[in-house]
């Protein structure tokens, strides 16, 4: 017996059932929950910076640079886990230039790289433009030329120049909604097109992926908003935490009522995997499905958010009860990422018995490496808010 | 005046509903006489080779000849260089025991390696059976069709391969084969799988486990080639494929497969 | 109205031509050779893929010497059985024609049980199986069976 393989003896010897013998071996580990949860993230927080955009949701305008940067902090690095889960990681730039047209995984690559280049860094360069070329006047030394070459050159500052700013930016988030629907459905779609899955194959998980990306998006925005001013020692406007609060209430329902379809649907018609399905959920997956992510995750933060929508409580309390339930939101998504992705990995094939799943500590696909590419995102907005702070931009008369 | 101008909208959705309704109809049509013409040539091959002077393989695996010796799966791992630990096999067997009550009994202990022991008492046994198991070169493989980069694909002769130099090790294709006939070679770090020893087939020799099988369980041959042993058999036995609700075109006919295995 | 190019615009479209006439030069270089070639794939891997080495030489290549063994085989119930089901691979023993390089099986009740072994699952209309319990116990079968024959019983 070689040493390394040890680990997979363990998991051979509390298996259940007949798995098929190239099973024992788990193979999307906890980089693949990581993945779809950050690209929700992205998705989410875009959305919600394109309703002030969009709709004119005047009370979001506060969270509206802070959505996109952290958007596209979160954006940069939503493919890190992909590329270190890979075992030749080296050879990650095939994907870009043999894509294969019928991989859902290859097109990913491509409309990443829409979304990034052409929604996002757009979108925030039209928005900063006026801004960095004041910025690049004012400083002096290295930082001076940051915000030169970050303008790209353009220092027409004439309002002629900025309404078309203005007007281009205002085309690229019209663009970037459906843009964004796109990316994170396409993440779903990358489970959902699975047809030797039954617990990814079904056509809701495009739609499923969306909604909770949306609701772990607002969350984040919500957080990152209080965190942001906590730290700049700036009062909350409790009128922009109600009004986030609202919108996640709605996509949070429809969230919940959506999965909640998706499972009335699969006990109503018990396929084949029916059996297997049951036992799952009602064995490995029950903490992680029935406790993080129902209870913890909808329920007490449907409650939270139903309360806050009909009293008014002191502001202490609602600011309080808008954290948490932040908090909560976000665990249950990525509750439910983890039980999509790893759920559908550990009953085999067979439809006839288990595998088990630790996650390891260490290693390229342990959860040290999750960690740090869940954090990462967090300094690389810390980042981008000393590069690009919301507040010190210029202000234009509108 | 109102009155009129909502008439004329009307009649204005009305020609442009009929126009909508027309077009789509001739679209329709369209698609389903073109799936029919394509749709006469399903029996066999569930895709048409495009260069007719090659062979276009299948496998036939006759379950009841198989003894569950393991002779294949031990095979295939000696002529393959796949890592001996009971974790990686490009071909299995698994024991099908169905009780008397109906539940059903499932075991590949070493993927049937080292042959098996029936652990169910023999009077409650309804009925016992060996599957071999190995790739299914599915001519509309679930496992190519996710392959982000083309590191794997169907062979002009209909054997599903990979590219060990190109493959990128994502694992999506693992995920996707719904027969488990994949895995993640633990020294090369790329995907794995049966190529029907493409190796061999290529010195005009027959695939390993088919030379070591004892019974004449496993058969391969020329699916286009119509007078060859592998269709006439076709023709005179009923066989199955596994999985045929999932459309995978699989090559791979067993006879005598019962409603059990999966 | 005089036509107004806003200077974003033009700055953009270059950034952006860069931006993709690298991807498109780089993608130029980066293609393997023979992608595709045939399909969506690189098509010397079919090459690669036909070049392992042999393990299992085939039974031809075993009667190209051992005659005799062939005629004792074709008399009898295993002349369907080819030669590496027991000896294993043999190639090497084919290259070297060295007696060390093919596997002697031992002929005893484990090895040849398992095929003849009673066993519920087994067909028994088309292969002999033997009750190890009560069939000539503590004798190794190649005692009395001529694997090669097994019909032809030793004295």
């Amino acid at each position: 017996m070689e040493p390394h393989y040890q680990h997979l003896y363990d998991i051979l010897a509390h298996s259940q059932g007949y798995i098929f013998p190239n099973e024992i071996d788990l193979q999307w580990g906890i980089l693949i929950v990581v993945y779809p949860f950050i690209t929700g993230l992205v998705a989410g927080a875009f959305i919600l910076a394109s309703l002030e955009r969009v709709f004119k949701v005047r009370i979001l305008k506060p969270t509206y640079q802070i959505a996109l940067l952290t958007a596209l902090s979160f954006l940069l690095v939503a493919t890190m886990p992909l590329i270190s889960h890979l075992s030749q990681p080296q050879r990650a730039y095939e994907i870009m230039i043999t894509p294969h047209s019928s991989s859902a995984m290859a097109i990913f690559g491509f409309v990443y790289l829409w979304y990034l280049m052409v929604v996002l860094l757009l979108e925030i360069w039209f928005d900063y433009r006026h801004s960095m070329v004041v910025w690049a006047n004012e400083k002096t030394g290295v930082m001076k030329w940051v915000y030169k070459i970050l303008t790209l050159g353009v220092n027409d500052i004439t309002p002629r120049a900025l309404n078309w700013d203005r007007k281009l930016g205002y085309i690229i988030t019209v663009i970037g909604i459906p843009s964004a629907f796109i990316l994170h459905g396409y993440v779903g779609f990358i489970f959902g097109s699975i047809k030797a899955n039954p617990w990814w194959s079904t056509p809701l998980m495009p739609i499923i992926f969306l909604f909770s990306a949306m609701v772990s998006g607002i969350a984040l925005v919500l957080l990152v908003y209080m965190i942001i001013s906590y730290f700049r020692k700036k009062a909350i406007e409790v009128n922009v935490l109600d009004a986030i609060g609202k919108y996640l209430f709605f996509v949070l329902i429809l969230d919940f009522t959506l999965e909640g379809l998706d499972q009335i649907q699969r006990i109503y018609e018990a396929e084949e995997s029916f059996e297997i399905i049951k036992l799952l959920v009602s064995s490995k997956l029950y903490l992680t499905l029935f406790v993080s992510q129902g209870l913890i995750g909808t329920i007490i933060p449907l409650t939270a958010l139903a309360f806050l929508q009909f009293y008014k409580y002191q502001i202490k309390v609602r600011k309080t009860m808008y954290f948490i339930t932040g908090i909560l939101v976000l665990i249950g998504v990525y509750s439910m990422r983890w039980n999509v992705v790893i759920g559908g990995q550990l009953f085999s094939k067979s439809f006839a018995g288990f595998t088990s799943f630790k996650v390891g500590l260490i290693g390229l696909d342990g959860t040290l490496m999750a960690a740090f590419w869940l954090v990462l995102p967090i300094g690389i907005l810390a980042f981008l808010l000393w590069l690009l702070p919301p507040w010190k931009m210029v202000k234009e008369e509108d | 005046m109102s009155q009129s101008t909502s008439t004329m909208g009307n009649e204005k959705v009305k020609t442009s509903r009929r126009k909508f309704l027309k077009n789509a109809s001739v679209l329709a049509a369209a698609t389903v006489g073109y799936s029919w013409l394509k749709s006469s040539q399903f029996l066999l091959h569930a895709a048409e080779p495009e260069d007719k002077s090659l062979p276009w393989y299948g496998v036939v695996i006759d379950i009841q000849k198989c003894i569950g010796c393991g002779n294949c799966a031990s095979a295939c791992k000696k002529e393959n260089d796949v890592p001996v630990e009971p974790f990686f096999f490009r071909t299995w067997v698994e024991q099908y025991t169905v009780k008397n009550d109906g539940s059903v009994n499932i075991i590949s202990p070493n993927g049937g390696i080292d042959g098996f022991k029936q652990t169910v008492p023999d009077e409650d046994i309804f009925k016992s059976f060996f599957v071999p198991k190995m790739c299914n070169h599915c001519a509309k493989s679930p496992c190519t069709q996710v392959c982000p980069v083309g590191a794997t694909y169907i062979s002009p002769e209909g054997v599903v391969l990979i590219d060990e130099k190109y493959c990128i090790g994502c694992r999506y294709c693992v995920q996707a084969c719904p027969y488990g006939c994949r895995f993640i070679h633990p020294v090369k770090k790329v995907a794995n799988k049966c190529t029907l020893c493409y190796h061999r087939l290529k010195k005009g020799l027959a695939p390993a486990c088919m030379e070591v099988c004892p019974t004449g369980a496993r058969m391969y041959g020329n699916l286009r080639d119509k007078d060859s042993a592998i269709v006439e058999y076709l023709k005179e036995h009923t066989t199955q494929v596994l999985r045929p609700n999932l459309n995978t075109g699989s090559k791979l006919y067993y006879n005598a497969l019962s409603s059990e295995v999966r | 109205m005089k036509f107004y190019l806003p200077p974003q615009i033009p700055r953009l479209a270059i950034a952006f031509g860069i931006f993709i006439s690298l991807f498109l030069v780089l993608r130029h270089f980066l293609v393997p050779d023979t992608f595709g070639e045939y399909g969506h794939y690189r098509a010397a891997s079919m090459i690669d893929n036909a070049k392992p080495e042999l393990h299992y030489a085939g039974q031809d290549a075993c009667f190209k010497c051992h005659q005799d063994i062939q005629d004792k085989k074709s008399q009898d119930v295993h002349v369907d059985i080819h030669c590496e089901s027991c000896h294993g691979p043999g190639e090497k023993h084919v290259i070297s024609s060295k007696v060390g390089d093919i596997f002697r099986p031992s002929g005893s009740r484990e090895v040849c049980g398992k095929c003849h072994a009673l066993y519920v699952g087994k067909v028994k209309s088309t292969i002999a199986q033997v009750d190890l319990a009560k069939h000539n116990i503590g004798k190794n079968c190649i005692e009395c069976h001529n694997p090669h024959q097994p019909w032809e019983m030793k004295k």
